[in-house]
């Protein structure tokens, strides 16, 4: 992936014996560069140039699976710094911290009760990580049976005990949870288990410098599904270290910090905490562990991971069609503007605010605002008839009636005479909407 | 192993604003402000300075503000009829690092206050409180245009931050903070190039005025676009960094503003049951929106909660440390 034809030059023989058929070894690179060849066709090149070509053709992030069957997360594939330009691929994990000493089950409960549905799409926590506060092995291993029992979710299994990791593993092994963490006294046999049992295995460094000494041991073992934990705990710090695990490994192609990213949270208030996790979100963390259960929080936290993994490059559009704000009937206004997001998440936000159930009809403008819009010919009379029928206005509701922006007054006539409708002008800015409604339709 | 860290090198730096001037530079405030002046991206000290923290102004209204849930408002019911108490308690009990002033009162269709009784109003914040202030009209353009030059001139020398100049509205209240003394508030709507013209419309009036602008990108709610403000920003403070200096100017986010007008803040546990309690889950979402708006380079927070207020700063002092 990306590598110049010079680059890989570079690694090749040299000796233009024109085996490949072609009549250089530079000529062959070029091809090589532009996907026209592959490094088989080339019967001399060394095993060592093979794995240096190979290598640096990995995406420089590898992508990690966690859990198994229907129920596997993607993390890592990351390749860039800023998601203006390209979209950031896998949304940062969201776990819950469960202690196996306190109330397994009643916790679990409340963690499988952490889904949100808002503007049309559904948020969960995706995770539970199970750790072993109490120090034993017997106690880590019975937590887990509960939780297994109790849930869907996958799980980190946090213990740096080996045996204790051994023992929650021959209850969870099949859902492929991450093991948490591999460290310098116990690399060794982490790395065992986490290949015995093919889980991704969680590298816990002191620093930036011991975490990449550590993944580097690790690979030198044969194991390359690992998520970095670079140790940092303090918000600033914990910054900084996510951005150079990013930049490095994006930029420079350093290979140890080629994976995704995990940290917990380490304030004790829930309000600091989330604002720790809104900051990690922000940047680069593959998976963040988190104490709280507050609803109140975690749908803030999870909207923001929402935004954050939206396809910047994507036109702005929300789906066109009849929304339903409140508990709408057969009475309830009716207002139209367009698939713009921005201008439809104002005017939903705004005619919510009017406590009046209402639908919206979102009109299909291309994901292009109002003026635009207009001005381009798309939002236009013969348009949201066609919408006003399309999405069965006239069984909705009884009356006939349809509020238009204020910015375009000037279809008021035309729309009429298209969809028989009475048309009225509504305010120009959204904001105006909750004063509107309130002389209007109150 | 020793890894080698990845430091950007930038040929520029956000310019640095002061806000608010003391007796001996002309004004009456306590103390001022500097706002800007970073030579690295949002908090990344092992590449640059961040020499002045991110500001949390808090927003006060000249009228009461029905509108705002009962959970909100309940934090200064004592203090509604008089914006100076109000000012007071925010700088005093909250820790409020500036006042932003909204006078509501002046539009057409609330009370249609005049420049005089706006001026009144200023004069008593002015009074009950010694930090920078800034300034907002009623929103509506028509109007803003005739109160804000008289505020200006009232206040003379106080150095205020005065809002909202805009591309096709910039010039009264440009001329204002050129003639009085203030820093002005350019404001684009989530357009980097806009942000850019109306900066460059604003120096060609005056080029020293280059050094008291403040940017609002126009922020979006959390949950209502808020990544494509987000996005505007990073690209707007990469830019700047990397030696564009009309886009160079801290920045300020009307955080309050977006944020409790959506359903997220006033909308009760019973009618929506899954998603937590309104006091807590309101508070959140204006902590989490203006969180999330430091990560790309947010100067001033213009926010409202008292107890987000109290958050954010204690997420601001913990990204300070180096
Ligand atoms: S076969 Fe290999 S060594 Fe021979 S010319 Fe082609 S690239 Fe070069």
């Amino acid at each position: 992936m990306g590598l110049t034809g010079l680059e890989i030059f570079k690694h090749l023989p040299k000796t233009n014996c024109k085996k490949c058929g072609f009549p250089t070894c530079l000529a062959f690179a070029m091809a090589l560069a532009n996907g026209k060849t592959s490094l088989d066709n080339c019967p001399d090149v060394s095993d060592e140039a093979k794995e240096a070509l190979s290598s640096a053709a990995a995406p420089p992030i590898r992508l990690v699976k966690v859990g198994s069957g229907d129920n596997v997360l993607e993390m890592g594939d990351e390749t860039e710094i800023f998601r203006h330009d390209k979209r950031f691929n896998h949304p940062t994990v969201v776990a819950i911290a469960v202690n196996d000493n306190e109330d397994i089950e009643a916790k679990i409960d409340t963690i499988n009760g952490l889904a949100f549905d808002r503007v049309g799409q559904h948020y969960e926590v995706d995770m539970v990580a199970l750790i072993n506060a109490s120090g034993d092995a017997a106690t880590f291993k019975a937590a887990a049976e509960k939780a297994a029992a109790k849930t869907q979710k996958n799980f980190t299994l946090v213990t740096s005990d080996v045996a204790a990791m051994e023992g929650a593993l021959q209850v969870l092994a099949d859902r492929k949870p991450i093991l948490y963490a591999a460290n310098k006294d116990n690399y060794e046999k982490m790395t065992e288990l986490a290949k015995a049992n093919s889980c991704p295995l969680a590298v816990k460094g002191e620093n930036l410098d011991d975490l990449a000494g550590l993944v580097e041991k690790i690979v030198a073992l044969g194991y390359r599904e690992l998520v970095l934990d670079p140790g940092s705990r303090d918000t600033s710090k914990v910054l900084a270290d996510m951005t150079q695990i990013r930049r490095l490994a994006v930029r420079r192609k350093f290979r140890p910090f080629g994976y995704p990213t995990m940290v917990f949270t380490s304030k004790d208030d829930p309000q600091e905490e989330m604002l720790q996790a809104i900051t990690y979100v922000a940047k680069y963390t593959g998976l963040v562990v988190l104490n709280t259960t507050k609803k109140e929080l975690l749908l803030p936290l999870l909207s923001w991971r929402a935004n954050v993994y939206t396809d910047p490059q994507k036109p702005v559009a929300v789906e066109p069609g009849a929304y339903e704000i409140g508990e709408v009937n057969e009475n309830s206004p009716v207002y139209c503007t367009t698939n713009f997001s921005l201008t439809y998440f104002l005017v939903e936000g705004d005619v919510d605010a009017t406590r009046i159930p209402s639908y919206i009809i979102s009109v299909d403008t291309g994901g292009i605002s109002v003026l635009t819009a207009y001005a381009d010919n798309k939002f236009t009379a013969e348009k949201i008839t066609a919408a006003i029928k399309e999405y069965g206005m006239e069984e909705k509701v009884k009356h006939r009636q349809i509020v238009i922006p204020g910015a375009v007054a000037v279809l008021k006539g035309k729309l009429e005479e298209e969809s028989g409708w009475e048309v009225i002008v509504g305010p120009r800015e959204s904001a105006g909407i909750q004063k509107f409604a309130k002389e209007r339709f109150a | 192993m020793a890894v080698e860290l990845l430091k950007e090198k930038y040929r520029s730096q956000v310019r640095e604003v002061v806000l608010g001037a003391t007796k001996e530079e002309g004004g009456t405030r306590s103390h001022t402000l500097k706002v800007g002046g970073e030579s690295a991206l949002p908090f990344l000290h092992f590449e640059g300075t961040i020499p002045n923290r991110p500001l949390v102004a808090m927003e006060i209204w000249d009228i009461v503000p029905e509108e705002w849930p009962a959970s909100l408002k309940s934090f200064f019911e004592d203090v509604y009829d008089d914006p100076g108490a109000w000012a007071k308690k925010c700088v005093e009990e909250y820790g409020a690092d500036l006042i932003a002033v909204r006078f509501k009162s002046a539009d057409p269709d609330i009370k249609d206050a005049s420049a005089e009784d706006c001026i009144a109003t200023l004069k008593k914040v002015l009074e009950a409180v010694g930090v920078p202030l800034i300034v907002y009209g009623c929103g509506k353009a028509e109007k803003d245009n005739t109160i804000i030059g008289p505020l200006a001139e009232a206040a003379e020398g106080e150095n205020l931050l005065l809002g909202v100049a805009e591309q096709d509205n910039y010039k009264s209240v440009a001329s204002a903070a050129m003639a009085y003394k203030h820093c002005v508030i350019a404001q684009s709507p989530i357009d980097i190039n806009i942000a850019k013209q109306l900066n460059i419309l604003i120096a060609e009036m005056s080029t020293p005025l280059l050094d008291r602008i403040v940017i609002d990108p126009t922020v979006a709610a959390l949950g209502y676009g808020i990544e494509y403000s987000y996005s505007i920003m990073e690209r707007a403070r990469f830019g700047a960094l990397q030696g564009d200096r009309m886009l160079a100017m801290p920045t300020i986010a009307n955080v309050g503003h977006e944020v409790w007008s959506k359903k997220e803040s006033y909308i009760s546990e019973e009618e929506q049951p899954g998603w937590g309690d309104q006091a807590e889950r309101s508070m959140a979402w204006e902590a989490a929106t203006a969180g999330a708006l430091l990560q790309a380079g947010m100067d001033i927070l213009v926010m409202r909660n008292p107890n987000a207020v109290g958050l954010i700063k204690k997420l601001i002092d913990d990204m300070m440390k180096g």
